[in-house]
């Protein structure tokens, strides 16, 4: 009997973290529809082959936990509770966007999620992150920062003085790393001395690991370790994340061609993070093929009344342009 | 009232506003145990202890970007650099975040965060230890830039700063940690964005901030031997600067001499100059002279370093030429 509940609780689960994937995946289908036809702008970098990650470590977060990211932020956005009305009328440069049309694609933001952003300078979120670790420290609280970046980042200063204060002043802050091979067009081998990333947790005495970032319950459960260490601990944790990106850097770039071949791509794309959890619970038989069509056809709704939301949604009026520049001092 | 340098008064700004708001801390280079690079934070870390007087390693990007951080969730942070040379290695947190967030977020993350250091030359310290950093910080909306020129000024400026919800630079100088003046013991603050009138006078107006407010003194001392009156302007804060005090004063004396610390080209005197040319330009006399550092790296022997400083000797030679004296 327990054990029933708990597989029933099991194929609940995974359900959610199925339709959290093909959500996201959905979602940035239709934002490259949008972009071909100009109703989005500006840089726009998409997510998709990367789903597991951002749902299967935001998926143990609780409410009071915060996130910050870089400017491939769509996904995360979604998966940590933005709607995604909010943030497709972000993406068309609208007044309802989360970020009232100032932020764009780049800059996606949300308080009342703990969502801080949205950040475009490679590298820079990161010492941000760790001050917040630094205040949950301060206020003697439990939460838990999680700090997503690319594995260009790590090469950058402001990575290494962050996990050094981090390890330094023991932070709870999740450093993850999403190395998906490539930074633009310079292949990982090509700009990092040390092959494997997590390594470099071991020079700031900050723990470390490496998993498959295609693999939803891989990464959860090394997402698991590393935020029970920053809740209980206050110690910080350097997680890699093995990923894909399935799609070119931005939407100016092509998915493979110059500095990457056809056949890599297609390779990667055979551990689709998304497949490879279909394929599993279909075999296991917590999900039908009707499950998934009925899950497509919901999301697909979600996903154009993202878009007509956006679309109605009016333009910041021009008072805007001069509005969030300072905030009038109430204290 | 008591007589304190600008050391202490500074240190008695952050005593007072640590006390008054707990989500106050300091961060910085030497900040605690060492009291201070120029003793500035003497005694706050046996007051408050290691968690709000926070020693960094010389990591300035770094802490500035824990700085930003920590206020997007609300604390109140003063980010101390040794000196404003070495805030370039942090000037990405200070533009692109602290100066941006507020915008870029549409609304939702103001940035109470605080900036402070010396700025500009002190003595031979030669080129990388002597720069006047006002107009690279007053170039940048959703910033704050300020430069107590006084021990009075300076208490009351860093305290507003503290509570300004916005970020705020506080430009402070090595040459005036030293200099005494009366300030009262009690809670004041002078508000940001206004300039004061240090000096009364109808012949010629000196517009100046900061550091240079007391050579524009000097020279207006000088001055009054031969019977010239000077309006000195101190802007104390360059962003938002008060252009109301600069017209009155100008369209009172209808002559202006803009003195300023940094180099000439884009300082901050052009701006002050643009606005007395739109607001002011029926009332010149003369055309307005700028007094300012040479447009050459801060040299370290003693002789040219004078002659690549502004100072009381050039500022009343432009007021002179303005005067057609
Ligand atoms: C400091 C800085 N330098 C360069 C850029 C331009 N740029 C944007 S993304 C990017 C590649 C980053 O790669 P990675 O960190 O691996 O993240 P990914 O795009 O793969 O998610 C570069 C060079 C930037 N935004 N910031
Ligand atoms: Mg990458």
């Amino acid at each position: 009997m327990a054990s029933k509940k708990k597989s029933d609780a099991d194929a609940a689960l995974h359900k959610e973290l199925l339709h959290s994937m093909i959500l996201q995946r959905r979602f940035e289908e239709k934002v490259a529809e949008a972009y071909a036809l100009g109703k989005i702008g500006g840089f726009c970098h998409l997510y998709i082959g990367q789903e597991a990650v951002s749902t299967g470590i935001l998926s143990l977060l609780r409410d009071d936990d915060y996130v910050l990211t870089t400017y491939r932020d769509h996904g995360q956005a979604i998966v940590r509770g933005m709607s995604p009305r909010s943030v497709m009328a972000e993406l068309f440069g609208r007044i309802d966007g989360c970020s009232r049309g100032k932020g764009g694609s780049m800059h996606l933001f949300d308080r009342h999620v703990n969502f801080l952003g949205g950040h475009g300078i490679v590298g820079a979120h990161v010492p941000m992150a760790t001050g917040v670790g630094f205040a949950i420290k301060y206020r003697g609280g439990d939460q838990v920062c999680i700090c997503f970046m690319g594995e260009a980042a790590v090469n950058n200063g402001a990575f290494h003085e962050s996990l050094n204060m981090a390890g330094l002043w023991r932070l709870p802050v999740v450093y993850v790393i999403e190395n998906n091979r490539y930074g633009m067009g310079t292949a990982v081998d090509r700009a990092s001395s040390i092959k494997d990333m997590y390594k470099r947790g071991d020079t700031y005495s900050i723990a470390n690991a490496v998993v498959d970032g295609q693999d939803v319950f891989a990464v959860r459960d090394a997402a698991q370790e590393a935020i029970d260490r920053a809740r209980k601990d206050y110690a910080p944790t350097l997680l890699e994340v093995r990923t894909y990106r399935f799609m070119g850097h931005s939407m100016s770039d092509a998915a493979s061609g110059t500095y990457r071949t056809k056949d890599e791509l297609e390779e990667y794309r055979k551990r689709d993070p998304i497949t490879l959890l279909e394929r599993r619970m279909l075999a296991d038989k917590t999900l039908s093929k009707s499950d998934v069509a009925g899950m497509e056809a919901e999301i697909a709704a979600t996903v154009q009344d993202s878009w007509d939301f956006a679309e109605n949604s009016p333009e910041p009026p021009l008072e805007a342009l001069y509005e969030d520049v300072y905030v009038e001092t109430t204290t | 009232m008591p007589i304190i340098t600008y050391r202490d008064a500074l240190n008695q700004a952050l005593r007072e506003e640590m006390h008054r708001d707990d989500r106050v801390f300091l961060m910085g280079e030497e900040v605690g145990v060492y009291n201070g690079a120029y003793k500035v934070s003497k005694g706050l870390l046996e007051e408050f202890g290691e968690m709000r007087v926070v020693d960094t390693p010389i990591t300035e990007l770094g802490f500035t970007g824990v700085g930003v951080g920590s206020a997007m969730v609300g604390l109140r942070p003063v980010i101390e650099f040794m000196t404003w040379n070495f805030a370039l290695l942090a000037i990405d947190q200070i533009v692109n975040a602290a100066a941006k967030m507020l915008y870029m977020s549409g609304g939702q993350f103001p940035m109470p965060m605080v900036f402070r250091g010396p700025n500009g030359a002190a003595l031979q310290l030669s080129a990388q230890h002597s720069q006047a950093w006002e107009s690279w910080l007053a170039h940048i909306p959703g910033l704050k830039v300020v430069t107590p020129g006084t021990p009075y000024d300076a208490k009351g400026l860093l305290k507003s700063a503290i509570r300004d919800d916005n970020p705020v630079i506080v430009l402070e100088a090595e040459m005036l940690y030293n200099t005494k003046g009366e300030v009262p013991d009690e809670d004041y603050v002078i508000p940001l964005g206004k300039a004061e009138l240090k000096r009364e006078g109808d012949h010629c107006s000196i517009i100046t901030s900061g550091k240079m407010a007391l050579v524009a003194m000097q020279a207006a001392d000088q001055m009054a031997k031969e019977g010239i009156r000077i309006d000195v302007v101190d802007l104390r804060t360059i962003r938002p600067m008060d252009v109301d005090a600069i017209t009155a004063s100008v369209r009172k004396t209808n002559r202006a001499v803009v003195l300023e610390e940094g180099w000439e080209v884009c300082g901050i005197g052009a701006q002050v100059v643009d606005y007395i040319q739109r607001d002011c330009f029926d009332h010149l006399d003369a055309p307005v002279l700028r007094v300012h550092q040479a447009d050459v790296p801060m040299p370290y022997a003693k002789a040219i370093e004078k002659a690549a400083k502004p100072d009381v000797a050039k500022t009343i030679a432009a007021v002179n030429k303005v005067m057609y004296r």
